[in-house]
């Protein structure tokens, strides 16, 4: 169970809900409604007010890296940090998983080991799901996980999105894809657009490079 | 056999040398004209003030002034490596660090080397103290300027996957791990070059004064070598102590990265 109070994410307005073990909240919205900033808001990647507690137990008492181990927040734009995707795997994880994963997604399992800079959109964002999954987070925060997907791989990803809620997992996915939401979730969350003229929010990185982030 | 003494004449016709930059930057229109005034003229008012300074330092031998002289020079290199950084943190924190990193490594070092290994009688004596801090501090000074640099720089190139490892449950530590290890690599870069050409490029500036000033080469060699083995090791420890407080500084105490904490400097003209 996630228990969700008085969140604020950014200048969202303060979001509370719960979801229930095997349940899916689709959220959708226009672009810069804050889609992604709610994901990583509970991901605790961005500091956010509000309390968050999972089977339980508040964010808070843990450290941030324990929490994201648990709430996993899988961003539409994947980035690495390896020369190839199974160097990113934990060495930990059974070689087995990782190919029924690879298998459940369409694609073989030997391209994990080719370098990442000749893999197309689509096979880095279905990379980045079994990096995401093979660990066994309880949570997932799924944003645009098929997007870059012709329609044949996206109901395959539907397909493990499903497979997970069945086996206890709860799922938050931003999706831009109604009738993809409507057969995985009974919970609807729309964003309103964002306000015309935006405060300027402290959170987000001031550099040289902040407006090319996600 | 000491150098003989330099007349005010012989200072002012070697300056006249500059004259041939002036002409360059005139000849090109690169417009350095003032620069190169300014630069010279600081040049000249430091170093005469140090001298100046030095001159009344080594008349006493209290231990007090000495340790003042070195607080000035570890603030003056404290906050060359807070001027010369493209982004820095907001408030005190990049002093805090220069001023920290440097204190700490430049006193340590200077005594090991004066106290233990030159064995000046006393160690804190200003003659042998303050010559090798400043060495100390240079070299050090360089390698934190250019560990902060490189590690902030990526921080901010590279935020899509040092977040990608923070979200799969990565500490700071361990998401920063690549940045900060090829930040470290940036700072020693300079002594590690120092040390490989030291003597067949160029003679070290210590070495050199040394021999004008009518050492036994040989020597000289000796000391210089000693100096180089001290800022060598002054230079990986402040330049590993500036790369995790830089880390430090780049992420919170829940392994968020925080960018918001830097802000760009504009390019020093």
């Amino acid at each position: 169970m996630l228990r969700i109070e008085n969140l604020k994410a950014g200048d969202l307005p303060p979001l509370s809900f719960k979801l229930a073990d095997g349940e899916c909240l689709a959220v959708d919205g226009p672009s810069g409604a804050g889609k992604s900033r709610l994901l990583r808001a509970i991901a605790d990647l961005d500091p956010a007010a509000g309390h968050v507690f999972l089977d339980g137990a508040e964010r808070r008492e843990m450290p941030g890296n324990a929490w994201r181990s648990l709430v996993r927040y899988v961003s539409a734009e994947p980035a690495w940090w390896t020369e190839t995707a199974r160097e990113a795997l934990p060495e930990t994880v059974a070689p087995d998983r990782v190919r029924r994963l690879c298998d459940a997604l369409g694609f073989d399992a030997a391209t994990l080991d080719r370098p990442l800079s000749q893999a197309s959109t689509g096979e880095r964002q279905r990379m980045a799901l079994v990096r995401a999954l093979v660990d066994d987070p309880r949570v997932l925060l799924l944003d645009e996980p098929t997007a870059a997907l012709d329609s044949a791989t996206a109901a395959l990803v539907e397909e493990l999105i499903r497979y997970q809620m069945l086996s206890g997992r709860l799922v938050i996915l931003v999706t831009h894809d109604t009738p993809m939401a409507d057969r995985l979730s009974a919970m609807r969350l729309e964003l309103a657009p964002p306000r015309p003229l935006p405060q300027r929010d402290t959170s987000v990185p001031r550099g040289p490079f902040a407006g090319h982030a996600a | 056999m000491n150098a003989p003494a330099l007349t005010t004449l012989d200072l002012a016709i070697a300056a006249s040398l500059l004259l041939l930059n002036v002409a360059v930057s005139w000849g090109f229109r690169l417009g350095l004209e003032k620069r190169l005034a300014v630069a010279a003229l600081r040049m000249v008012v430091q170093l005469a003030l140090a001298g100046w300074l030095l001159q009344i330092l080594f008349q006493q031998t209290s231990p007090v002034w000495t340790a003042a002289m070195a607080l000035v020079m570890a603030a003056a290199a404290a906050h060359e490596v807070v001027t010369r950084q493209r982004r820095r943190f907001a408030g005190v924190a990049p002093y805090a660090v220069g001023m920290g990193t440097l204190l700490f490594v430049g006193t340590a070092f200077t005594v090991i080397a004066v106290g233990g290994l030159i064995g000046a009688e006393p160690w804190t004596s200003p003659r042998f103290f303050l010559p090798v801090l400043g060495m100390v501090l240079g070299n050090a000074m360089t390698g934190v300027s250019l560990v902060l640099d490189a590690v902030t720089a990526a921080a901010e190139r590279e935020r899509g996957s040092i977040e990608a490892r923070l979200a799969l449950g990565a500490t700071r530590f361990q998401a920063f791990d690549s940045v900060l290890r090829r930040g470290l690599e940036t700072g020693l870069m300079p002594i590690l070059n120092a040390m490989a050409v030291a003597g067949v490029v160029s003679l070290p500036g210590m070495m050199t004064g040394q021999i004008l000033a009518g050492a036994d080469p040989l020597e000289a060699a000796k000391y210089q070598m000693l100096i180089l083995f001290v800022i060598g090791a002054a230079t990986a420890l402040s330049v590993v102590l500036a790369g995790f407080a830089a880390v430090w500084l780049l992420t919170d105490d829940r392994h968020r990265l925080r960018l918001d904490r830097l802000q760009l400097v504009r390019s020093q003209t």
